[in-house]
C-alpha cells in the first residue's frame, strides 16, 4: 500500500506530510486542532443546552404531574396557590403577539431604511444610517426598558389610555430593539444582488422606483424574510426591557392597551423565588423549553428561506 | 472525510459524557469549598476561612453590609453574599452548596424543602405596608376595605372617600415572599385580583408614584415622599407598632443553615444577632430589631407574645 500511495502523491502533499511529526511545532496540525475544537465546543454547547433544557422542561409533566394539554391551552395560571393550576396560554399568546406585532411594525421601516442605504443614497445614506444603526444595537436592553418605563408608559397613559403598562408599550420597545437587526440584514440582502440586475432593468427603461419595486424587492425577498425572522428570534427572547413596560399580568389581554405577560418575563420574575424541583420551578423550565422549540422553528424557517435564495 | 466525521462524533459524545459527570462533581466541590473552613486552615472557631451566603435579594443589602463590617473587624474572614432569590437560597442550603441560605419565608412553606434538616436563624424583621399614589386621597384603610380593594370589589378611590380615580393594583409575582407575607397578614389569605406585576421594590415604588390611583405594597425601607403609606385600622406602619404586635404586616428575615452552624458560620450569625448590628445597621437599613420583638410568629402564622 505505502509504495503505491507515494507514487500517486502530489509533490505539495508530500512536502506537507514531511513536516507532519508529532510535535507541538506543527502549525498545520495545530491550526486544525484549534479550528476543530472551536467547532466541537460550539456544537457541544448547543447540544448540552438542548439536552439539559429538554430534561428539565419535561420534568414538570412526568414528575410534577402537570397536564401538557392544560399547560398549553388553559389561561388559568396560579402555581403557588393551594389548588395550583399551570395554564400558560396567556404568556404563550403574549410572547407570540409581541413577536409578530413588532415584526409587522419593523418590516416596512427596516426594509425601507435598507433600500435607502443601498439603492437610493448609497454614499451618504450609509454614512449617516450605518452609525445610527450601530448605536441602536449597542444600547443595552435595560436602557430600552428604562426609557420605556419613564417616557413611553406615561405617554401612553396620558395620550392613549389605560395604565400605560400594556402590550402596546412592550411591542414598541421590542420594535425599537429589533429594528437595527432587520435593517442591517435587509441591507445585506440588497447588497448581495448582482449589479447586472440593476443595470439591465435601467437599460430596459425602468425608473429607479420600478427597478426597486419590480426587480430588486422580489429577488431579495428570501433574504428580507430571513432578516425579519432573525428579528423575531431576537424579539421572542427579549425579557428585561419588556418586563419593565408590559405590566406582567397573568391574564389574556383583550386589547393592545391591556397589560400582558410573555414567557420570558414570567421566567425572570419567578425563577429566583421558587425552589429547585418544585412544580413551580419545573413549569418555568417548561416555558424555557417552549422558547427553545420556537426559536428552533424560526431557525429552520431561516434555513428553508436561505435554500430558496437566488443570490 | 467520513473518518473525520466519525471521529468528531466520538469526541463530542465523550466530551458530553465527561461534562455530564463533571456537572455533579462541580456541585460537590463547590459545596466542599464553601464548607466553612479555610483551605489550609482546618481550625474551626477561628475567625478565618470563608462562608458563602445566597438567597433573598431583599436581604442581600443588610447581610452584605453586616458581612463588610465583620470582615473589617476580622480581616482573615471571607464572607461572600450573593442574591438570587429565597427559593434558590433554600434549595442551595438544603443541598449544602452554600453555608447560609437567606429566605423571606419559613422553609416549612416550601414543599420541596426538607425543613427538618434546616436550622432557622431570624436575623431581622421587615415591616411592609400598602402604599398609594399621593393624589389618591387615602391614608387609612380598615382591613376589610384593604381586602375589597385588592380583590377588585372596590375599583375607584371615591368609594372610600378619596379622589375619583380608578384603582390600579401593583402586585408582586406569585412566588415572591413579599407577596406571600402581604396576602397572609394583610389580606388574610385572599388572593389579589390581577394587576400590574413587578418584582423589584424600586420599580413598584416608581410605578405607584407615577400612576394615578395606583396601590402597591413595599417594605418600610422603601418609603419616601413620592408615595403615601397607608395605615391599617388606624395603626401606622412604624417599627414600634410592629414590635408591639399592633401592626400586622411583617415577616422575619431568615438565615437558614444545614444543621447547627459551626465555625465562622456560627460566629457570623451570632454577630448578625448581636446588639451591635441589631441596634445600628438593622434600623439604618430600614429593618426592625429582632431582639426587641414583643410578639413571635411560627411557620403557621400563629402569634404569641414574648416575655
Amino acid at each position: 500500500m505505502i509504495p503505491i500511495m507515494q507514487t500517486t502523491e502530489k509533490a505539495s502533499e508530500r512536502l506537507i506530510r514531511k513536516n507532519k511529526k508529532l510535535s507541538l511545532k506543527n502549525p498545520e496540525r495545530n491550526g486544525k486542532v484549534i479550528v476543530y475544537s472551536a467547532a466541537f465546543v460550539t456544537i457541544l454547547a448547543t447540544l448540552a443546552v438542548t439536552i439539559f433544557l429538554t430534561q428539565q422542561g419535561l420534568q414538570s409533566f412526568y414528575m410534577s404531574g402537570i397536564n401538557p394539554l392544560e399547560f398549553l391551552t388553559s389561561t388559568n395560571w396560579n402555581p403557588s396557590g393551594s389548588n395550583p393550576s399551570y395554564g400558560a396560554l396567556a404568556f404563550i399568546f403574549g410572547s407570540l403577539s409581541v413577536t409578530v406585532l413588532s415584526a409587522l411594525i419593523v418590516a416596512p421601516f427596516g426594509i425601507g431604511a435598507a433600500i435607502f442605504m443601498t439603492e437610493i443614497a448609497p454614499s451618504w445614506g450609509k454614512k449617516i444610517l450605518q452609525p445610527v444603526i450601530e448605536i441602536l444595537v449597542g444600547i443595552p436592553s435595560v436602557v430600552y426598558g428604562y426609557l420605556g418605563l419613564t417616557v413611553l408608559v406615561p405617554f401612553i397613559r396620558d395620550h392613549i389610555g389605560g395604565s400605560g403598562y400594556s402590550l402596546m408599550a412592550g411591542v414598541i420597545v421590542v420594535s425599537l430593539m429589533i429594528l437595527p437587526t432587520v435593517t442591517t440584514l435587509s441591507a445585506d440582502a440588497f447588497n448581495r444582488l448582482p449589479n447586472g440586475l440593476r443595470s439591465s432593468s435601467l437599460a430596459l427603461g425602468a425608473t429607479r422606483w420600478q427597478t426597486v419595486r419590480r426587480v430588486l424587492l422580489p429577488t431579495a425577498m428570501p433574504g428580507l424574510l430571513t432578516a425579519i425572522i432573525l428579528g423575531m428570534a431576537r424579539a421572542i427572547g427579549e425579557a428585561l426591557a419588556i418586563q419593565m413596560v408590559i405590566g406582567n399580568t397573568t391574564i389574556l389581554p383583550s386589547s393592545l392597551l391591556d397589560p400582558a405577560a410573555t414567557m420570558t418575563t414570567i421566567i425572570t420574575l419567578n425563577m429566583g423565588h421558587t425552589t429547585f424541583n418544585s412544580a413551580e420551578n419545573n413549569v418555568l423550565w417548561t416555558l424555557g423549553l417552549l422558547l427553545l422549540i420556537l426559536s428552533y422553528g424560526l431557525v429552520m424557517l431561516v434555513r428553508f428561506l436561505a435554500a430558496r435564495r437566488k443570490f | 472525510m467520513k473518518k473525520q466525521w466519525l471521529l468528531m462524533f466520538v469526541v463530542v459524545v465523550m466530551v458530553m459524557a465527561v461534562a455530564a459527570c463533571g456537572g455533579e462533581e462541580e456541585a460537590e466541590t463547590s459545596a466542599e469549598e464553601s464548607g466553612g473552613n479555610g483551605e489550609n486552615d482546618p481550625a474551626v472557631g477561628n475567625e478565618s476561612g470563608s462562608v458563602t451566603i445566597a438567597g433573598s435579594s431583599a436581604m442581600q443589602p443588610l447581610v452584605g453590609a453586616a458581612a463588610e463590617i465583620y470582615q473589617e473587624e476580622e480581616p482573615e474572614a471571607n464572607i461572600q453574599v450573593q442574591a438570587g432569590g429565597s427559593g434558590a437560597g433554600l434549595s442551595q442550603v438544603a443541598a449544602e452548596q452554600v453555608d447560609i441560605g437567606n429566605s423571606d419565608l419559613f422553609a416549612e412553606e416550601e414543599d420541596e424543602i426538607d425543613a427538618g434538616e434546616l436550622v432557622d436563624h431570624r436575623v431581622a424583621v421587615v415591616g411592609m405596608a400598602p402604599v398609594v399614589h399621593p393624589d389618591a386621597g387615602v391614608d387609612d384603610l380598615t382591613s376589610e376595605e384593604l381586602i375589597d380593594v385588592w380583590t377588585g370589589e372596590i375599583t375607584n378611590w371615591s368609594e372610600l372617600g378619596g379622589a375619583d380615580e380608578e384603582i390600579t393594583l401593583v402586585n408582586r409575582p406569585q412566588s415572591s415572599g413579599t407577596r406571600t407575607t402581604f396576602v397572609n397578614h394583610a389580606l388574610h389569605g385572599e388572593e389579589p385580583a390581577e394587576g400590574i406585576t413587578e418584582d423589584s421594590s424600586n420599580t413598584v415604588r416608581q410605578i405607584v408614584s407615577e400612576t394615578e390611583g395606583a396601590i402597591g405594597y413595599l417594605a418600610f425601607s422603601y418609603f419616601d415622599d413620592s408615595i403615601t403609606k397607608v395605615s391599617i385600622d388606624g395603626v401606622e406602619p412604624t417599627a414600634e407598632n410592629v414590635q408591639t404586635g399592633e401592626y400586622p404586616i411583617w415577616a422575619y428575615q431568615h438565615s437558614y443553615t444545614h444543621g447547627e452552624p459551626q465555625g465562622l458560620t456560627k460566629e457570623f450569625l451570632d454577630f448578625m444577632l448581636s446588639d451591635e448590628i441589631q441596634e445600628t445597621l438593622v434600623p439604618e437599613q430600614g429593618y426592625i430589631n429582632v431582639n426587641q420583638m414583643e410578639v413571635e410568629r411560627d411557620a403557621e402564622g400563629e402569634e404569641t407574645s414574648v416575655e
